[in-house]
């Protein structure tokens, strides 16, 4: 039973990280249509900036934001100068609507190579910034931190941030109207190039948090060929279609489904099998529930 | 005669070897309904989707409060002061009616982007939905505002829809088949709301069936195979063999 709870909390924690990542995911999907694979590639790059920023400063809580603004502005420049021209030739009409996910993929790789010729073999470090060492209750550690504390925290912070966003706000509004039918919301009078790129941006700041946050609940240090982002980006994926692609909320309860179902394989079957297990979900869910486990009603809602 | 608030001249456009419009003329003056009809096909919709920034015209001039100007791209469309309804009503089915409609008001939302996202501005947004309520009231629709669109009835969509068209306060409504699907009660109630709305605004309908739009026009244009075979007050207009020919020959009379 000790087991089994600690199994569930690792995986709570590591889920809500993929939650943040199919968020980042599916903002931009939302916004612009694209599948984003340049999103592990900007978390990264993020990463390195709150690495840096934390080297220089000390204090995680000016890493985190710095790196989160990075982020933002990283995604809406990547939007700006290579998605919307894209985008602005390609259409649904024609074959083309491809040519904007394959691009994704090179800027992923180029924003690697980036990195690779700024850091080379040095990496970042973030450690945590509070123990992680887990409460002793009744003579035994448990698996709950006051770092683990932390990190679900801010997830759930940024979760009721983005709630209140969307469903509170005219931004949030307009982000929902945009993304439904760019062309009435045209007519109807909002900036729809302006609401994507505040898509992308939010996007990319979601994904700065989930990088840091990835990081610091890891190894603690990022290098350019980070395995570790690789299996963020996957996971991020695999919870952003549990979730319906299209929905926040599912998002974030595909991310904990991931997360909770990944623990107790590594548990109690064994560490080598997680990827494979992660990418049977992806395909399981795709065969028989492609609209994820919220469905096609409710889906958009936020 | 009052001098024209828009003015189109000369529009043509073609879509690949088909000429949808040919040298079409059209005026709207302040505070008048004027009606664009003809059999489908005729090229109504393409004319409007112009206006609009849909479709690029191949030649044709745009005068907009009597200053010539280059045709209206979809985004300046509100800030101009022209809003249309679409054909297929395009509200949005997952929001409510009420924020269906605050999407029409967003020109007049002041906050900028960083401030929207952070809320800080919550008068900005009582402003917004008061004056979609007003709108929605304008309609007889303020007892929907918190319906999900997806479970309105037809007509109900329809007004909703021109609730959002309003909100933004326009100097020119473009409607796109307003009547389209309506039983004769809803269609003589819409009729009554554009004779209204001409006391602030002008209104520019385009529409398949001639007897709908006949009492509520001061003029019409008359559209086939993309020319203007008749335009005028509506009474000469019926009467003209040209458009009888037209309407006669297409089976729709």
């Amino acid at each position: 039973m000790f087991q089994f709870i600690n199994t569930l909390l690792i995986g709570v924690t590591a889920g809500s990280i993929y939650s943040l990542m199919a968020i980042a995911i599916v903002l931009v999907w939302r916004s612009t249509r694209v599948v984003n694979f340049a999103a592990g590639g900007l978390a990264l790059a993020s990463s390195f900036v709150g690495a840096a920023i934390l080297e220089k400063s000390g204090s995680f809580w000016i890493a985190l934001p710095v790196a989160m603004l990075a982020g933002a502005v990283f995604s809406a420049f990547i939007e700006y100068f290579f998605l919307r021209p894209l985008l602005n030739r390609s259409g649904e009409k024609n074959q083309e609507i491809f040519l904007p996910i394959i691009a994704t993929l090179g800027l992923l790789g180029i924003i690697k190579a980036v990195l690779n010729f700024i850091y080379g073999d040095r990496i970042g470090v973030i450690p945590p910034p509070l123990s992680d060492k887990g409460f002793i209750v009744s003579g035994e550690s448990i698996a709950l931190s006051p770092l683990r504390i932390l990190i679900l925290g801010i997830v759930l912070l940024l979760m009721i941030v983005l709630t209140i966003v969307f469903q509170r706000t005219n931004l949030g509004l307009s982000l929902r109207a945009a993304s439904f039918a760019p062309e009435i919301s045209r007519l109807a009078g909002i900036r729809v190039d302006l609401i994507r790129t505040a898509g992308w941006a939010i996007s990319g700041a979601a994904g700065a948090t989930a990088g840091i946050l990835q990081t610091t609940n890891g190894s603690g240090s990022i290098a350019p060929e980070s395995f570790e982002f690789s299996l963020l980006l996957v996971f991020g994926f695999v919870a952003a279609v549990i979730g319906g692609i299209e929905s926040l909320v599912g998002a974030v309860l595909g991310g904990l489904t991931l997360g909770i179902i990944l623990a107790i394989i590594l548990m109690y079957v064994g560490g080598s099998l997680v990827f494979f297990a992660a990418f049977l979900i992806l395909i399981l869910v795709l065969l028989v529930r492609p609209q994820g486990i919220i469905g096609v009603k409710g889906g958009r809602r936020a | 005669m009052s001098a024209a608030l828009l003015h189109a001249k000369g529009v043509s456009i073609s879509f690949g070897g088909l000429k949808a419009l040919h040298d079409v003329h059209l005026e709207l003056r302040p505070n008048e309904v004027v009606g664009v009809i003809g059999p489908n096909g005729a090229g109504k919709t393409t004319l409007f989707n112009a206006m609009c920034g849909l479709v690029k015209p191949d030649s044709g001039t745009f005068e907009f409060e009597g200053k010539e100007r280059a045709w209206p791209s979809t985004d300046e469309l509100v800030d101009l002061g022209i809003s249309r309804t679409l054909q297929g009503v395009g509200l949005f089915p997952e929001l409510t009616v009420l924020e269906n409609v605050m999407i029409g008001a967003q020109k007049l939302a002041k906050t900028g982007l960083i401030s929207a996202a952070l809320g800080t501005n919550k008068r900005d947004e009582e402003v917004l939905r008061d004056k979609a309520m007003r709108a929605l009231d304008r309609v007889y629709a303020g007892t929907l505002a918190n319906r999900r669109a997806d479970t309105l009835a037809y007509p109900d969509t329809k007004r909703v829809s021109i609730a959002r068209a309003l909100v933004s306060e326009p100097k020119i409504l473009m409607l796109d088949e307003p009547a389209g699907g309506l039983g004769p009660q809803d269609i003589e109630w819409m009729n009554n709301l554009i004779r209204n709305l001409t006391a602030t605004m002008s209104v520019l309908i385009v529409e398949h069936h001639m007897d709908v739009v006949m009492s509520v026009c001061d003029r019409l244009y008359v559209l086939n195979f993309g020319e203007v075979i008749a335009s005028g007050a509506a009474e000469t207009v019926r009467r003209d063999p040209a458009v009888i020919a037209a309407y006669l020959g297409t089976g729709v009379a």
